[in-house]
């Protein structure tokens, strides 16, 4: 495989053709921001906190580096006041979504964001699909998936699976940004068993429920 | 439900995972809902996960997850037919069936739904009753529709 060189914030980069710009900007030692970024998992280019600028051609334009593959002569910034306003926007939107995550909060004061901007919509989820790409490309077990779509779209165990599977596993929950999963979690653990006879979800459950 | 109907809609489209949605829109064709062990079925035999299904399945409006009655009413309530009074006609529609959009009564007999243009504007205000569509509508003549619904 051969390799490319490009330029990434005035540094010269060599990256492997095929890799993403996220990569090989962290491997060059440039830190990008990202929420929804795994590195076993498949890029998914959702939260679009690695939005970066791209100059080729004498043209400059946004693209989210998790999904952009790097190509020749590239000359990439990651850092601009045009950069720091859309991260700025994006996190004022997921704040308004999970305005007590502490990853995101940490972001917020690194990029100025004001938790506040926006009438709070606590759905406690920003669908970084992270769960759900953990368990079916790492663990392999599809418990968990989206439903829905647009402003109603969300998280959803399958029971059935999530019955068998999740209690002994539980990989997705540090993987969170939000800590939303485990309360999903527990959701479907007392839809399934209202009573909360099964064994398989009680130990999720917090020492404050009844 | 018949295993077989949902055996033999999975195997015209050669238990090709690719199908899902093709298969989806058969089942939903044949029973007017997605039943849980049709899905199950489906799962099973194309090797797709569930997550993957409920996902397809509750993404795109032609599918649903709850059981529809026998008669689709659909209300339009695009601009012409809104200006020509729709929301009088969706007030009959809820009197009569006694739901409203999105709704199924417990008989079973009516699904409401509001659209937004069915395309023929010229004859607002609009109702498609499965799949027939009734134009210049009056309050009179959208609750003798209904009541022709058996």
């Amino acid at each position: 495989m051969s390799t490319v060189h490009l330029t990434i914030d005035g540094k010269d980069v060599e990256a492997e053709e095929g890799t993403s710009l996220l990569a090989a900007a962290r491997s060059a030692g440039i830190p990008i921001p990202t929420l929804c970024h795994h590195d076993k998992l498949e890029a998914l280019g959702g939260c679009r906190l690695c939005m970066v600028e791209v100059e080729s051609r004498g043209k400059t334009r946004l693209v989210v580096s998790c999904v952009y593959t790097v190509e020749k002569g590239l000359t990439v910034r990651t850092r601009s006041a045009k950069l720091e306003r859309i991260r700025k926007g994006i996190l004022e939107l997921l704040l308004a979504h999970a305005p007590d995550s502490p990853q995101l909060a940490e972001l917020a004061r690194e990029y100025g964001a004001d938790r506040n901007r926006y009438e709070p919509e606590s759905l406690f989820c920003i669908l970084c699909g992270l769960c759900v790409r953990y368990c079916a490309e790492v663990v392999g077990k599809h418990a968990v998936g989206f439903i829905d779509r647009g402003i109603r779209k969300e998280i959803s165990f399958i029971p059935e699976i999530a019955a068998k599977e999740c209690d002994a596993c539980k990989a997705c929950f540090p993987l969170c940004p939000t800590s939303y999963l485990q309360a999903a979690y527990v959701l479907t653990g007392s839809l399934v068993f209202p009573d909360g006879c099964s064994t398989a979800f009680q130990s999720s459950r917090g020492p404050s429920s009844p | 439900m018949e295993m077989k109907t949902i055996d033999g809609i999975i195997e015209r489209h050669q238990v090709e995972p690719s199908a899902l949605i093709q298969i989806l829109l058969e089942i939903q064709r044949e029973y007017h809902w997605l039943p849980q062990p049709a899905l199950h079925e489906v799962g099973r035999r194309l090797q797709v996960p569930m997550s993957r299904i409920q996902h397809v399945a509750t993404f795109y409006k032609a599918f649903s997850m709850v059981p529809k009655g026998r008669h689709r009413v659909n209300i339009c309530m695009g601009t012409a037919c809104h200006v020509r009074g729709a929301s009088r006609i969706l007030e009959t529609v809820q009197e009569h069936a006694g739901v409203g959009p999105g709704e199924t009564d417990l008989e079973h007999k009516f699904s409401v739904e509001t659209v937004n243009c069915i395309g023929c504007c010229a004859l607002g205000p609009v109702i498609d009753v499965n799949g027939k569509i009734h134009g210049r509508l009056t309050r009179a003549e959208t609750a003798g529709v209904l009541e022709r619904c058996e």
